[in-house]
């Protein structure tokens, strides 16, 4: 059988525009790659075949017609299962959401269908996209493609792993502290966190509001680039989308780039960094300097507390969120409940507890302290604070340069189970990627290199707020002169 | 760390046995975090959001919303009006 999804996006959308393959072959490759692979690799947590089919027969009706096809060409992907699908189960990877089936549909996939894209299924991800392993869903852990001993990393594992299985040859995941570049380096293929603010929120369950951000995967940075392009832009429905234009990104990235500066930072190799990510990591960019960037060193001096920030962010904003769920409007309702006894706090309580699994609870704990009476000042406002420290930081590295590269995380795809009785460490796992969610800007992992044990190793680039043209440019310079993200697993 | 009172300001019964595995594992969460004491702070604005925002408005004007069927169809408990929640007037005696 013809392997197309291990085709870059841009040769799939010429063979459907040149009609040596329609987009209902696609959809069926893609729901027989899923056939095939999901029983070992848990990656799909559900399928629409027969939607999926029909708006597929639809595009391939226009496309023969001579009428005009969006901008996704009738190509197939797959959403992170904490997006709103009308009618589609959105179970966040929770016992909360089991049976949600959301009366409206996200933004994203309003966009997505307005751009011709399949939507094919959903994805598995850690529950409530809180964890970096993909483990904590209630649907059961993600398996690595590369390696089914192994992690896809999270939490939207789901997303990166479909793409490198080629299940689907786009995918769409959510990022809070690194959660589409994380699972990107993993699995080996091209993530990127948009700006904040640069994708309408709407329909995605939110986890901490001022950190989350929905975003592309794609095989390679051509692939992000157009689904990007397909989802950005304002939304009067999320008042933080911004209204900034939306360049033209896949005809950015034709532009010769000239005068790429790459900044690096020392403190990023320190210990703690696996020496093979580190040795893969500074080789990319000593390939970027050789295809003609200047490689300028930079200093981000509160990159170093961006774990301790974040954890004390983004656990009060999720329990505020997640406040609800309380068992009536929506979600889980408990049935261990005596009408004659017991209160509608109890009801609360009990519904909550049975619905909520243990990382949920535990950053339910955390940021209820945090926001509490008596630590408000020295936890959550302090962490406000420093948290601008290092939006300033940024400030003052980018005056001096247009990126910043260096890893994505400390180690590649670590084994499932690894960190299961030890949260924080878990946790520093993050130390590359939370800072860019808590300063608002973009980021993006490349697939820059393998282990010697055959895992994927990722590079990240960084760039301010609103700067994605540049950011995905100098992510393909990368790519056109390496071909890491070529490689399927075996 | 009172975790008792934690999880009822949170609206969690916690086991004996969650209990017993937080309070360690938050505890540990917490002492890291004290790390952020030795940042300089004097004089910066709290930053709670990415983008500096204003408040943003819009026309107050009637738009479509669900309609009622919609609303409750995820609902554990209607009586195809309304949510259903237990009594809140008469407390329990005890």
């Amino acid at each position: 059988m013809t392997d197309y999804f291990s085709r870059p996006v841009h040769e799939l959308i010429q063979g459907l525009q040149s009609g040596s393959w329609t987009s209902r072959k696609l959809a069926e490759h893609s729901l027989t790659q899923i056939e095939q692979q999901n029983d070992a690799l848990n990656l799909f947590v559900s399928v629409d075949a027969d939607g999926a089919l029909q708006q597929a027969d639809q595009i391939d009706a226009r496309r023969a017609k001579g009428e005009s096809v969006g901008l996704l060409e009738g190509l197939p992907l797959g959403i992170k299962d904490n997006m709103c699908q009308q009618g589609i189960a959105t179970t966040c990877g929770s016992q909360m959401l089991l049976n949600y089936l959301p009366p409206y549909d996200a933004h994203v996939v309003e966009r997505i269908r307005t751009q011709d894209g399949v939507i094919i299924g959903k994805l598995n991800l850690d529950e409530f996209a809180m964890g970096s392993s993909t483990e904590t869903s209630v649907q059961g852990p993600a398996r690595n493609p590369w390696n089914t001993d192994h992690s896809t990393g999270g939490s939207s594992g789901g997303s990166a792993a479909a793409v490198a299985a080629g299940m689907v040859p786009l995918s769409l995941g959510s990022d809070t502290g690194g959660s589409i570049r994380q699972p990107a380096s993993f699995c080996g293929v091209t993530g990127l966190k948009p700006t904040y603010g640069r994708v309408s929120r709407y329909g995605l369950v939110a986890f901490a509001s001022s950190l989350d951000q929905i975003g592309p995967f794609a095989r390679d940075v051509q692939g992000a680039a157009l689904l990007l392009q397909a989802i950005a832009g304002h939304d009067r429905r999320d008042s933080t989308s911004v209204e900034e234009p939306v360049p033209d990104y896949s005809a950015d990235l034709k532009s010769s780039i000239e005068g790429l500066r790459v900044g690096i930072v020392d403190a990023h190799y320190a210990e703690g960094l696996d020496s093979e990510v580190g040795s893969q990591v500074k080789e990319a960019i000593a390939k970027l300097e050789a295809a003609g960037a200047e490689v300028i060193p930079v200093e981000l001096p509160h990159a170093k507390y961006s774990v301790a920030t974040y954890y004390l962010i983004a656990p009060s904003e999720a329990s505020s969120n997640l406040a609800r769920y309380d068992g009536i409007h929506y979600g889980h309702r408990s049935e261990e409940f005596d009408p004659a006894n017991d209160s509608l706090i109890d009801l609360y309580c009990q519904s909550r507890s049975e619905g909520f699994g243990a990382e949920v609870k535990r950053r339910i704990m955390l940021g209820t302290y945090a926001l509490s009476a008596g630590y408000r000042d020295a936890y959550y406002l302090r962490a406000l604070k420093v948290r601008r420290r290092i939006r300033e930081d940024y400030d003052r590295a980018f005056e001096k340069v247009d990126v910043i590269a260096g890893p994505v995380c400390p180690t590649t795809a670590f084994r499932l189970g690894e960190h299961a009785d030890d949260p924080l460490a878990m946790y520093l796992s993050d130390l590359y990627t939370i800072s860019a969610n808590l300063a608002g800007i973009p980021g993006i992992s490349v697939p820059c290199g393998n282990s010697s044990s055959g895992l994927p190793v990722g590079l990240q680039l960084q760039g301010p707020a609103f700067a994605e043209s540049r950011l995905l440019q100098a992510a393909h310079l990368l790519q056109t002169v390496t071909d890491w993200h070529a490689q399927v697993p075996a | 760390m009172d975790l008792s009172k934690i999880a009822k300001l949170a609206r969690l019964n916690l086991s004996e046995e969650e209990l017993q595995t937080y309070e360690p594992q938050l505890s540990g969460i917490l002492e890291y975090v004290a790390v952020l004491d030795e940042v300089d702070i004097e004089d910066v604005a709290e930053m709670p959001h990415a983008v500096d925002l204003q408040n943003v408005f819009r026309s107050d004007e009637r738009a479509e919303s669900l309609e009622r069927d919609q609303a409750l169809s995820n609902a554990p408990r209607t009586d195809g009006q309304y949510f259903q929640v237990p009594r809140i007037l008469e407390q329990k005696s005890s």
